[in-house]
């Protein structure tokens, strides 16, 4: 699945339908180049989830919490990591075993580490403010298909 | 009256004495003991957690550089969030080891609370009400400071914080990290108005901070470049970028400060540190007094988490043991 967000907005907005139909345990795996708009579609997300609190970037702080939502997310960045050591003092397998929402910025990052049944979202620059955003999964990995996908790509309406 | 103050909520383990909550007696951080000193010879292998096996001796080299015994330790103070509770927890449980142990009231601060009153350790002379401009890798936000224990958030950071964009835009033009140091440093010599960069001033009336935008702004601009095989001033771009975030940080604080009536900003976090803020806050026309803290203290350090404690000890708001450590803390919740 792909589509062309125009603008920053537009990409928050797809990131609320995420938030708005994703299922416990989901692990969306964010990958992009710096200002690409991860953390944006983050913040929607979050917003999707029903969490009011203010989302920020998590680069230095690693791993943010939010709770007050639907389902908690765990928001993730792993921009300033680099070796398997330093992976491993997260403690990455606690939340990859939660029934929250797991969304990781530069998951790409983990390699091996991140779980096969992830759904990739990668966004790619076409212009300054164009970006194309692409989902995808490998089916054979998961045992309940995320249908809901479907649902986020085919909802039109959404308040912003 | 001594408090021994463990902090271990992000990169660093490190731990300090605190005497009256001004005074260092010592200052410990686990990165500037030799390995050899904490690991007694053996390296760790990989996936060893730092935090677990620095504690303990960094805490024994407060101690000792203290010329204090635990006998003498009239409190013990934690980090109890924000940060990775993976990290939080070694110092969190270690506190309550130690607080058990000598049978001592023990304390939780958060973080933020820590790097504020890092100002104490330096400026006895600081009093309450003040605001505080919070910059570090994680957080931006203007806080006004009533007393101890008394906060009221102004304004937020809203996506990047303000170190967080120095530390990208400098990987961006190969500057090495941490990247705030390393642009002002290549600043040097550039010329600041060069280039427009956008400042976030957001609504008219808000104390916000957003980063993202610039970082953005700056990373089309050098791939731009890069397509065009324009060459780029890193000097002159440096300079610009530390410009427009300096330009925001110093205006809403100021504005803020006038606000709120106070004659007083208090500068924490590591973006504190920037010569050009420092500066250009200084350089007021309101005749505010601009306290900083010397770069140690800017810096994650456990001496801060002890200045915070002694607030908290005067008010006896102490922790039980069901104590926990919690990765996102509301602002001094």
């Amino acid at each position: 699945m792909e589509l062309v967000s125009h603008c920053v907005e537009e990409t928050f907005q797809l990131g609320e339908k995420i938030g708005k139909y994703i299922v416990p345990g989901s692990i969306l795996a964010l990958c992009g180049d710096l200002g690409a708009g991860k953390t944006a579609l983050s913040q929607g997300i979050a917003k999707g989830l029903g969490i009011t609190e203010q989302v920020v970037s998590p680069t230095f702080t690693l791993i943010q919490e939010y709770e007050g939502g639907r389902l908690p997310l765990y928001h993730m960045d792993m921009y300033r990591l680099e070796t398997e050591r330093e992976f491993s003092q997260l403690g990455l397998e606690d939340y990859f075993n939660s029934s929250g929402v797991i969304v990781i910025e530069w998951a790409e990052r983990l390699g091996e580490l991140l779980p096969a049944d992830h759904i990739a979202i990668h966004i790619q620059y076409l212009s300054e403010r164009e970006r194309k955003i692409t989902v995808s999964y490998d089916e054979s990995k998961f045992m309940q298909q995320p249908t809901w996908l479907e649902e986020v790509f085919s909802d039109e309406n959404i308040s912003h | 009256m001594k408090i021994l103050a463990i902090e271990s909520s992000c990169d660093e383990t490190a731990a300090a004495v605190i005497e009256n909550g001004r005074k260092v007696l010592s200052n410990i951080i686990a990165s500037q003991i030799p390995t050899h000193q904490i690991y007694g010879g053996v390296v760790p292998e990989i996936a060893s957690r730092e935090h677990l096996e620095a504690v303990v001796a960094v805490v024994d080299q407060a101690i000792k550089v203290s010329g204090c015994t635990f006998s003498d330790i009239d409190a013990i103070a934690v980090t109890k969030g924000p940060g990775l509770v993976g990290s939080l927890l070694v110092g969190v449980s270690y506190g309550k080891a130690l607080a058990m142990a000598l049978d001592k009231p023990l304390i939780g601060v958060h973080h933020l609370e820590g790097h504020i009153m890092a100002n104490f350790l330096e400026h006895p002379d600081l009093t309450f009400p003040f605001l505080a401009l919070v910059v570090s890798g994680s957080h931006s936000g203007l806080i006004w400071v009533e007393d101890f224990g008394k906060y009221r958030p102004l304004g937020q950071s809203r996506d990047d914080a303000a170190g967080e964009a120095f530390d990208k835009i400098a990987r961006a033009l190969g500057l090495p990290y941490p990247g705030g140091p390393a642009i002002q440093k290549a600043a040097l010599g550039g010329d600041s108005h060069k280039y427009d960069f956008p400042r976030a001033w957001l609504e008219s009336d808000s104390y916000d901070f957003s980063f993202s935008g610039l970082k953005s702004s700056v990373l089309n601009f050098l791939n731009q470049c890069r397509m065009k095989n324009e060459s780029i001033s890193v000097p002159d771009i440096a300079a610009s970028v530390q410009e427009a975030i300096v330009d925001v940080l110093a205006e809403k604080a100021i504005r803020g400060a006038v606000a709120e009536k106070t004659g007083t900003i208090v500068l924490a976090g590591g973006v504190a540190a920037n010569g050009k803020l420092r500066e250009r806050l200084e350089s007021n026309e309101h005749g505010i007094r601009i306290i900083s803290p010397s770069l140690v203290f800017c810096t994650d350090n456990a001496a801060m988490i002890g200045a915070a404690a002694f607030g908290k000890y005067e008010r006896r708001e102490f922790e039980d043991f069901s104590l926990n450590a919690s990765a996102s803390l509301a602002i001094f919740a």
